[in-house]
């Protein structure tokens, strides 16, 4: 890992703790990290001894535009959020990244840990978040011809009909 | 002959040339990361089996071993598994977004269904996240109730993986055993909770009742009973040569690809890998707890099927030390914003009253934020993500299941064995579809 990555992680932490106090929880450690920023600084956390991810999801912060975030980060629409643990160190970071409704692209951490192989497509699924260079990204809990992404705050709720797939007739 | 187009969709395993490289690696079973400058070599990835000789079947979603819903797709030569696909989204309900519409106060009653095996768990991770942003201090009482409540449901818990696990590899009897001690489990759930399963026992700011009269006896009771029924297990499966002969060196993985697949819980321990949340990073009063982390060593089936075993004893020997710690006091906050006054205080109390009425139609507000709440649960690490905006509905609730991850292992325990150890593999991962498809 070059020292680059070092500093912008320390960086990110030194943007963090200033002015979150308000909404800040005790005991959780939130790193804020910018698309392009976000594949270094998960790698980073790894070879700093992060060697578990435990999580990863993805939020749509549609209708809850006014949240608390640290200077300098932009909110945007969709944010996705990594947890990480670390087993050495007893230590648990969450990585928030914002991702725009205009290109909710992200790239994938399935070469560092493919254990987020899942949970990406969990979050493709149900929140339309688009991974690059992710081996298999399908839809996961949903039907595979599903149309529209059930968590976001723009689907509504028991208004869309069932859909039902015709089988083909046997004779 | 007439041939019907069937509908092939992206989430089943396809044909070597129709998938891609990484994605072939994934189901071959390669977790570990190649170190950098090493590209993949597309003939290394090839199976060694020609396509022409293979044949891709689906194992589920309806196969009895499957426990409920998950459908693995298999590539085999003959009776080898060569590559393998877990698809699952069967049992997929949206609950996570019915939590986005359900009050905190209602919450507990949809989560307490995710994993409808560790349902007191579920409720807990829940209640801890709303406590935390709510910045409620929950009476020692209540922590120590949940506490001897999760204990108690690890053990049930377990008792049911000894049940399926062993009729899965063909001990039928195993099955009878494991649900009648279950039972005796569930019946004081029952009278605690009112319900032997899907119990909204936990809530935010307490619990809803506090234990009965001569709940310590019953404990008790539990504690005497499940150890020499253990010990009848060991007698019928541990050194029994076929169940041995059925799972060891089956569906091995290693700590370094456990933990690169994030597998928690017995999967990751089974492997050798010490880490158990209550121990290492404990919450609640675990920490005056005396307990042993029970770990294996090769991660094959049986070791697997061992820490759990242990891993009872262990309950038991801290659902005893509970008993005797659990202290006096109030079950749930006496907070009137969080709990509901009692109900007889609603017809002479014009407040408690308003309490009551203002708890039900609206709720209590969370202030805005988020939060990450972990606790140990029977299959491993159970997370709940929680983003409040301020209102009286969780803004976004998102469930860490461990089922959900661990079955992630699947194509790396599966791969090489025969399509017999795979029914041994599924069942020793344990895999709670109602957890995994939520």
């Amino acid at each position: 890992m070059s020292d680059s990555t070092v500093e912008q992680t320390e960086t990110e932490t030194a943007a963090e703790t200033e002015p979150e106090t308000a909404a800040a929880t005790p005991g959780q450690h939130v790193l804020h990290a910018t698309r392009e920023s976000y594949l270094d600084v998960v790698k980073g956390l790894q070879d700093e001894g992060y060697d578990m991810l435990v999580d990863l999801c993805a939020v749509d912060y549609l209708s809850h535009p006014g949240r608390v975030l640290p200077n300098g980060v932009e909110p945007e629409r969709f944010e996705v959020v990594v947890n990480l643990l670390s087993r050495p160190l007893r230590k648990r970071v969450r990585v928030r990244v914002q991702v725009p409704d205009a290109d909710p692209t992200l790239p994938s951490l399935f070469d560092l840990w493919p254990g987020t192989e899942a949970m990406e497509r969990e979050a493709f699924d149900l929140m339309g978040i688009v991974f690059t260079d992710h081996p298999d990204l399908t839809r996961i809990l949903m039907p595979e011809d599903w149309e529209g992404h059930p968590l976001r705050k723009d689907y509504g709720v028991g208004r869309v009909p069932v859909q039902f797939k015709a089988a083909p007739s046997t004779r | 002959m007439t041939v019907h187009e069937t509908f092939e969709g992206g989430q089943e395993m396809k044909g070597r040339d129709d998938t891609g490289l990484k994605e072939l690696a994934r189901e071959k079973g390669a977790v570990l990361r190649l170190p950098e400058g090493v590209t993949v070599d597309p003939a290394d990835v090839d199976v060694e089996v020609g396509e022409d000789e293979t044949m891709i079947i689906n194992m589920g979603p309806q196969h009895p071993s499957t426990h409920g819903v998950l459908r693995v797709m298999l590539e085999l030569d003959g009776e080898t598994v060569l590559r393998s696909k877990p698809v699952i989204g069967y049992l997929h309900t949206g609950m996570e977004k019915n939590q986005e519409e359900l009050m905190y106060i209602q919450g507990s009653t949809n989560v307490t269904r995710m994993d409808y095996l560790s349902p007191i768990f579920n409720e807990t991770v829940f209640s801890v996240a709303v406590e935390t942003l709510l910045d409620v201090q929950v009476p020692d009482r209540a922590t120590w109730i949940r506490m001897l409540m999760m204990e108690l449901n690890r053990v049930a818990s377990h008792l049911l993986f000894m049940a399926t696990n062993g009729m899965d590899v063909g001990a039928i009897s195993m099955m009878l055993y494991g649900w009648r001690e279950r039972e005796i489990i569930l019946s004081f759930f029952e009278k605690v909770t009112g319900l032997r399963m899907n119990h909204n026992y936990v809530r935010p700011g307490g619990v809803a009742a506090d234990l009965p009269e001569g709940w310590q006896d019953d404990v008790l009771d539990i504690c005497d009973a499940i150890p020499p029924r253990l010990a009848e297990y060991d007698d019928l499966l541990t050194g029994q040569p076929i169940f041995r002969e059925r799972t060891e060196q089956v569906g091995v993985i290693t700590a370094d690809q456990a933990l690169a697949l994030g597998a928690t819980g017995p999967i990751l321990r089974a492997a050798g890998v010490p880490w158990d949340l209550r121990k290492d990073m404990p919450y609640m009063f675990y920490d005056q707890l005396e307990f042993d982390v029970v770990v294996g060593t090769y991660g094959d089936a049986f070791d697997r099927y061992a820490v759990r075993l242990n891993e009872m004893r262990e309950s038991i020997n801290m659902i005893r030390q509970i008993v005797d710690l659990v202290p006096a006091g109030d079950y749930r906050v006496q907070d009137k914003k969080v709990t509901p006054p009692p109900r007889a205080r609603i017809d002479e109390s014009m407040e408690a009253l308003i309490h009551h009425f203002k708890l039900f139609t609206e709720g209590f507000k969370v202030p805005t934020g988020e939060v990450y709440v972990a606790i140990e649960q029977p299959r491993g690490e159970l997370g709940a993500y929680l983003v409040s905006d301020g209102s009286a509905k969780p803004y976004r609730f998102h469930m860490r299941d461990p089922s959900f991850v661990n079955l992630q292992c699947l194509p790396v325990m599966l791969r090489g064995g025969f399509v017999a150890d795979a029914v041994a593999v599924i069942s020793s991962i344990d895999p709670i579809m109602g957890g995994v498809d939520r």
